[in-house]
């Protein structure tokens, strides 16, 4: 029976760790976009973008994720997320993409504008780009004060990604919860929450070890 | 011909005017120190020079060559700016240096970047590097080129800035009140580099609240107030004579 459920826990697993890996390779650098739009001087691009991350972050995960796998077929009377196990877990990544892009651009923006108007200016005097002054000089400083709150969000995440099953997507838990039908046993479910804390300690000794590394400057 | 020719520089901010026409040249291998009251503008005309600001009339020239004119400057590019740049350094009262590099990558940076930009990077390496490490033990930091700024005083920190300033070897070197951060007693090494500086002929504009130092390393000193240029002259002159009652008045302070 172990052997059993340990198979079938690491079948959700994989779908659980492939919705986070695919969140953060997403979201990472879309933040970004989304940090720089939410401090621009333009009131076009800043009012708007401001507004989607009011509404994103003041609202459920789980209601997001309900109003992205429904809303377009209800609304365009089209499927645009394609069929079966495929497309609910698309319209969920997408959904989680979205939500943490804006989470993680709202880390971005407090993180550049914590970074003194002097090495800006240090930069301009040397006669530097502004790409190379935010390459070569703001943006390991940037990373070294988010790289805390950052990784808050990134191990939030990894428990995040159990509401997908509110749109049947089969991660871990719904792998656990099932044997609580087929079998009437609670303890997988039990054994799913070992899953999680074996990844987020592991994510926890990565991201201690990235904040080493910077310790070097201050 | 002078080096640095300077006319009628205006600049408001909002509704406050805060350079109200300056106008001064200055001469290859002088020292100028401007003094003043706090807020008389003399940070903002710095800030001028090393386009940090953008004057809204006036013109800047160097070497007779007109860098900065306000009346056409919606026609300068970001590359006419950097490249301008390159004739004035600027040592900042607060140092900024970068946290994240030693002490010889502060320095080695700048020229490291527009050596890469120019495409000879690999030829230039280690030019780049032997005159950071050259600059850095005239400021006496050799035994600290490898250390980063939060390991380095108040003092040394200020010399890195200096140091990094002179690796693009600026016609200009511009300092603002670079000793005003420091404690007493790490002054003297600051103001003892610029001395030293001084006497090798470095051009050099001097925001300074340091009197004494003015009267003793500055060929030419500079009055400010309220925005103008109330009396300018030899040193000694407008240090130990001054003419204008407001001078006076302001040197009865020290
Ligand atoms: N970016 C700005 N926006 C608005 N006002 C400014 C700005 N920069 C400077 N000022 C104002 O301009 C005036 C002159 O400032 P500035 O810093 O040039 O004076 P300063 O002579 O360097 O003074 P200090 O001796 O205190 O350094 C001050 O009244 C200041 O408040
Ligand atoms: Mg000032």
């Amino acid at each position: 029976m172990f052997y059993e459920v340990t198979l079938s826990l690491i079948g959700g697993f994989v779908t659980t760790i492939e919705l986070f890996v695919l969140t953060l390779v997403f979201a990472l650098p879309l933040g970004l976009i989304i940090s720089f739009g939410s401090m621009s001087r333009h009131s076009v691009l800043r009012v708007p973008i401001r507004f989607l991350i009011w509404i994103i972050r003041g609202t459920p995960l789980l209601l997001q994720l309900l109003v992205f796998y429904y809303g377009p077929g209800i609304i365009l009377h089209t499927n645009i997320w394609g069929s079966g196990d495929e497309g609910r877990f698309m319209a969920a990544l997408v959904a989680f993409v979205i939500n943490y892009s804006c989470y993680f651009s709202e880390i971005y923006r407090g993180g550049i504008q914590s970074i003194p108007k002097g090495q800006y200016e240090a930069g301009e005097v040397l006669g530097l780009t502004k790409s190379q002054i935010f390459f070569k000089i703001v943006l390991l400083q940037v990373i070294k004060r988010i790289v805390p709150p950052i990784s808050n969000e990134v191990i939030t995440l990894v428990k995040d990604t159990s509401l997908a099953r509110v749109i049947a997507v089969y991660e871990i838990i719904w792998s656990g919860q099932a044997f609580i039908k087929s079998a009437g046993i609670i303890w997988p479910l039990f054994y799913t929450g070992a899953f999680y804390l074996a990844f987020s300690g592991l994510l926890t000794v990565l991201f201690a070890a990235i904040e080493k590394k910077l310790e070097y400057f201050r | 011909m002078s080096l640095l020719s300077v006319e009628n520089i205006t600049k408001t901010f909002e509704d406050t005017e805060v350079l109200k026409g300056i106008g001064f040249e200055m001469n290859q291998g002088e020292v100028l120190s401007i003094i003043g009251s706090s807020g008389s503008g003399k940070t903002t005309l710095l800030r001028c020079l090393n386009f940090l600001e953008s004057p809204d009339t006036g013109t800047i020239s160097v070497n007779g060559q007109l860098l900065f004119d306000a009346s056409d400057k919606g026609k300068m590019t970001e590359a006419d700016i950097r490249r301008n740049r390159l004739h004035f350094g600027l040592v900042f009262q607060s140092f900024n240096l970068f946290p994240q590099y030693t002490a010889l990558e502060n320095v080695m940076l700048a020229p490291r970047l527009l050596a890469k930009e120019q495409g000879n990077l690999k030829d230039k390496e280690e030019e780049i590097r032997s005159q950071g490490e050259e600059l850095l033990r005239q400021m006496g930091l050799s035994d600290r080129m490898t250390n980063y700024p939060h390991q380095l005083s108040g003092g040394q920190c200020q010399r890195v800035a200096i140091a990094r300033a002179l690796a693009l070897k600026p016609d200009i070197l511009c300092f603002d009140e670079p000793t005003s951060a420091l404690d007493p007693e790490l002054t003297g090494e600051v103001l003892r580099v610029i001395r030293e500086l001084a006497t090798k002929h470095t051009t050099m504009i001097i925001v300074t609240h340091e009197m004494l130092f003015a009267r003793d390393v500055a060929d030419h000193v500079i009055f400010m107030d309220g925005g103008v240029i109330v009396e300018q002259g030899l040193a000694s002159d407008v240090i130990d004579n001054p003419q204008n009652e407001r001078t006076k008045k302001f040197l009865s302070r020290y």
